[in-house]
């Protein structure tokens, strides 16, 4: 009896997982569809129609914007599992590998418009390299003008993406490796004459990117419709279409909404479609890796690729890190122009002028954070745990319900659920952003749990019930230490997402709550590289902070076998 | 029986109607005395670390005078305000809105009259109203479409243009010396991408240097005269275009990127709504000392900047007494700083008590600020639907390729 009360407790979690994650994205949707076909009483029109999807086809960038969107986000997706996989494949478990763990895990909680301002202060032609050579060696006294940043086909977008998303997947995947005992697998297929490379692409990637694709498909459909990094590096003439649809969201003319409702279900579809799509390639990818096995290749001379993964991995954390550091001396800058290298002289006024509002959007900040992730934590380890209990895996369809709010494109559903909040008068304050917070937060701590969580080895749990132990006990005491490590890895990464929260903070926040990265979003609007660097700066500790307590090695210090297999 | 269910449903819907209870700015001293302990959440644009200093200022000063809390949210775009209003009449809020007060102009402030989202007529009953220059300076008017007292103004805009006289030796006062400048120093100019408000209001300074007349663009656009009328404007873009930074394949998302570029020495030449603009930046190490600027022969637009109150503000006695102190004589000196803002002033200086006079005598407008002078004749904003239609076609014609 008293089992199945707890039974019954426990089967709250997944109703109110389910509750938190679907209801606004449905609500939210929902205020999508009627305005796209052609119902919005607040622009004086009622539907249905299909006028606004006729404008969006007559909009003469839609094409383009659409085929960008397309082209960046899948080539985004490929190039960072790409670059996660040479990287693992030719260093995990070297001590070079080690060092750009080190280098890259901090780099997961830079925010986005940061780490894309710090790569454009690198790479444009006034920026920090051109500088470093010039005039001395390219002759330029002035800045050549070339097109680099916001070219027309977006490989500066596409790049500084893969900036960002490759550490998340090498952590991601660095998580799952703990769980798969990887190097048995790779003793093995050494021991029939593989080399490192094919070793590991044939024995263990296949089980690691079974733990992790959603997260990959999640950089896939993230890369797809984001919308600050494109501003700030992808083409304007046109943008993609998720830049266009928040222009058209806040144009003043409200027959405007109408069209970006349409172009957010077009943006949807093709998130879909290039889901679809990725799935096609996934099954060609296996067949090819088949074909390659069956010859008997064993592949020896990896070692050109192996170098490239390792400099691909050391100039991406370069560039982060140069960009910071640009950041840095931006925000205690005088007056700086090309061709200098440092500023001509260095003032803490920027600091000073930012200080009390930057504090208190640290602490407005991290209370969100925390809030959103200690009520994410207990709700996914409820639904693990009950998922475990009464032996059910989470089935396909199960997982795409988790994955929703990540597929759907945020300026889709937002403004949406902004109007249903509103409904009952829920529209302001802390709760309802901790609430919106949480829809994005919950999927990523399912996300970087799950695999760990069912790669558990059951029969501890069975030896401790044959000791005795109650299932709480079993939970409390041996399966929550045990996997300490990704429970670590997955609060920083829910951190990091809360704190990155840009339109959710915003839209539902009506516009009272200030965190770091809205504060540092209006400043960036701006262009101003010295409040960027103020905000950015804080911005990045805050989400930083967790990671660099570097707890799993303090509580491990004695149990180092329990620190990624 | 009809007519007592028709006066119990006036009677009620009088008694649920929130105006009733809205203070009357007539009033002063009501409305003061009400605004005492309210805070004013002010939606302003939040891009610039000087506007939001200036902000924090305004903020001390309504605190320790007057006890009135401001709360600066600082938005990307001034239409998310006018959205959020929207959405919260929508769902029925017409109390307690999150939007107290809104730096706003133009057609985000057409589009709140027109829906009826913004409370008044009060500006021209403020204290402070009295020392307004209301026959020399465009505030009764916005971009053509009337005030009528739904919003205050508090700072005044001209377009200049700076430029960097290391590159650039004397001004260019018009269209046809701004284009042979550039056919002859290819890469060296550019314009924030329209939609962009600085972008939008290039497109139109440079259409009413270039109209015949320009009287025409004082009325709303036709579709028989658009094409004649704006055809001088369409033949400028397509001779200066290939010449401009990136040959026109991408622009500056706004004006402070425009700036950063000219710091950067990326450009010799960029569009300003703000005389002072430049030595603000300079002083602020954004600029190199050696930008000055100039303006047209034939003069350059000019507009005012308000705020205005939502009708569904929680605290419009506050917001007033906000409204108002942007008016004063301090705040206006203030605000004209260059080390602070320096916008314009929007009141009559000359008529001000000798004390005030003196406040704005005091300031030296900065090394690449003109002079009100040599600012010369202020041309007026095209009517609305200008910008809207020229805004349309210039994304048809460059905004995709």
């Amino acid at each position: 009896m008293a089992q199945s009360r707890r039974f019954y407790r426990l089967a709250l979690f997944p109703a109110l997982t389910v509750l938190v994650l679907l209801g606004p994205v449905a609500a939210g949707l929902w205020g999508t569809v009627l305005p796209a076909f052609g119902h919005f009483p607040a622009a004086g029109v009622s539907g249905p129609s299909l006028d606004a999807f006729r404008d969006l086809f007559n909009w003469p960038g839609f094409g383009p914007a659409m085929r960008l969107s397309v082209t960046t986000g899948l080539a985004a997706a490929i190039l960072s599992l790409t670059i996660t996989a040479l990287i693992l494949a030719g260093w995990s478990g070297t001590r070079g590998f080690r060092i750009l763990e080190r280098l890259l895990s901090p780099f997961l909680s830079v925010p986005h418009a940061a780490a894309a301002f710090g790569l454009a202060f690198l790479i444009a032609p006034s920026g920090w390299i051109a500088r470093l050579f010039s005039p001395w060696l390219t002759g330029w006294d002035r800045p050549p003008d070339l097109l680099i940043l916001n070219d027309p086909w977006g490989i500066v977008l596409t790049l500084g993406m893969v900036m960002k998303e490759m550490p998340f997947l090498l952590l991601m995947s660095i998580a799952a490796l703990g769980q798969i005992d990887g190097r048995r697998r790779m003793a093995l297929s050494q021991s029939m004459g593989y080399g490192r490379m094919s070793a590991w692409m044939f024995a263990v990637f296949p089980a690691v990117y079974a733990r992790i694709r959603l997260p990959v498909l999640v950089v896939l459909t993230w890369s797809m419709s984001v919308v600050d990094v494109a501003v700030i590096l992808g083409p304007s003439t046109p943008p993609t279409l998720s830049v266009q649809i928040v222009r058209w969201m806040s144009d003043p003319d409200l027959a405007f909404r109408l069209q970006a409702a349409a172009a957010a279900l077009v943006q949807l579809a093709l998130v879909i479609g290039a889901v679809g799509l990725w799935f096609l390639g996934e099954k060609l990818v296996a067949r090819l890796a088949c074909l390659r096995i069956e010859a008997g290749h064993r592949g020896h001379h990896d070692r050109p690729l192996r170098l490239a993964g390792f400099a691909t991995g050391t100039a991406i954390s370069l560039a982060l890190l140069l960009g910071l550091l640009s950041l840095a001396i931006w925000s205690v800058a005088g007056f700086w122009s090309f061709p200098d290298l440092v500023p001509d002289q260095l003032t803490a006024r920027n600091w000073v002028r930012h200080y009390s509002s930057s504090q208190d959007a640290f602490f407005e900040t991290m209370l969100i954070a925390i809030t959103a992730v200690a009520i994410g934590l207990i709700l996914t380890i409820g639904c693990l745990e009950t998922e475990h209990r009464r032996n059910l895996r989470l089935t396909q369809r199960g997982m795409w319900l988790i994955y929703l709010p990540l597929i759907v494109p945020q300026t889709a559903f937002l403004p949406g659920l902004q109007t249903l909040l509103l409904g009952f008068g829920l529209d302001m304050g802390r709760a309802p952003v901790v609430t919106a917070h949480l829809v994005f937060v919950l999927p990523y701590l399912r996300l970087s749990l799950d695999g760990p969580w069912q790669a558990w080895d059951t029969r501890q749990a069975t030896v401790a019930a044959a000791l005795g132990a109650s299932h709480d006990r079993v939970l409390w005491r041996i399966r929550l230490p045990m996997l300490l490590a990704p429970l670590l890895t997955a609060i920083a990464v829910g951190l990091a997402v809360s704190v990155g929260q840009y339109l959710p903070t915003l839209l539902v926040g009506g516009g009272r709550i200030e965190t770091l990265t809205t504060e540092a979003i209006a400043l960036a609007a701006g262009g101003d590289r010295r409040a960027i660097g103020v905000f950015g700066l804080m911005q990045t500790a805050a989400a930083l902070l967790p990671f660099a307590l570097a707890l799993p090695a303090l509580v491990w210090r004695n149990r180092k076998g329990l620190l990624h297999g | 029986m009809k007519h007592l269910a028709l006066a119990a449903a006036l009677l009620f819907g009088a008694l649920a109607y929130p105006a009733l209870s809205d203070p009357n700015p007539a009033e002063w001293e009501a409305v003061e005395a009400e605004a005492h302990g309210q805070t004013v959440f002010w939606h302003a644009w939040g891009g610039s670390p000087t506007t939001n200093a200036f902000i924090e200022w305004v903020g001390d000063q309504v605190s320790g005078r007057f006890g009135v809390t401001l709360e600066h949210v600082k938005l990307t775009d001034t239409a998310d305000a006018v959205t959020r209003v929207l959405s919260e009449k929508q769902a029925g809020k017409d109390t307690d809105g999150a939007v107290d007060l809104i730096w706003i102009n133009g057609a985000n402030f057409a589009s709140m009259k027109e829906n009826s989202l913004l409370f008044g007529p009060f500006a021209e009953d403020l204290p402070n109203w009295q020392y307004v220059d209301v026959e020399g300076k465009t505030v009764r008017t916005d971009f053509t479409v009337p005030v009528e007292g739904y919003e205050a103004p508090w700072a005044m805009a001209q377009v200049v243009f700076m430029y960097d006289t290391a590159d650039i030796p004397t001004p260019l006062p018009s269209a046809a010396e701004i284009l042979d400048w550039s056919k002859a120093n290819p890469g060296r100019f550019t314009y924030p991408q329209p939609p962009d408000f600085l972008g939008t209001t290039f497109l139109k300074q440079m259409l009413v240097e270039l109209v015949d007349d320009p009287e025409v663009l004082s009325r709303p656009v036709s579709d028989t005269n658009y094409a004649d009328v704006t055809a001088p404007l369409w033949d400028f873009l397509e001779d200066i275009t290939p010449t401009l930074w990136r040959q026109g394949r991408a622009y500056p998302a706004n004006g402070p990127r425009q700036i950063q570029l000219m710091n950067d020495d990326e450009i010799d030449l960029a569009i300003s709504f703000s005389p002072s603009e430049a030595s603000t930046a300079i002083a602020n190490y954004e600029l190199p000392a050696t930008v000055r600027t100039f303006v047209l022969d034939k003069g350059t637009i000019g507009n005012a900047s308000f705020v205005a109150i939502p009708y569904n503000s929680s605290a419009k006695a506050g917001a007033m007494v906000v409204a108002n102190f942007l008016m004063s004589p301090k705040a206006q000196a203030h605000a004209q700083d260059p080390e602070v803002l320096g916008y314009g002033t929007v009141l009559h200086v000359e008529s001000l008590p000798p004390e005030d006079r003196a406040r704005f005598d005091a300031l030296d407008l900065g090394i690449a600020t003109l002079s009100p002078q040599m600012l010369g004749d202020v041309q007026d904003e095209p009517h609305p639907s200008w910008m809207t239609r020229i805004a349309e076609d210039w994304q048809v014609r460059y905004g995709v390729q």
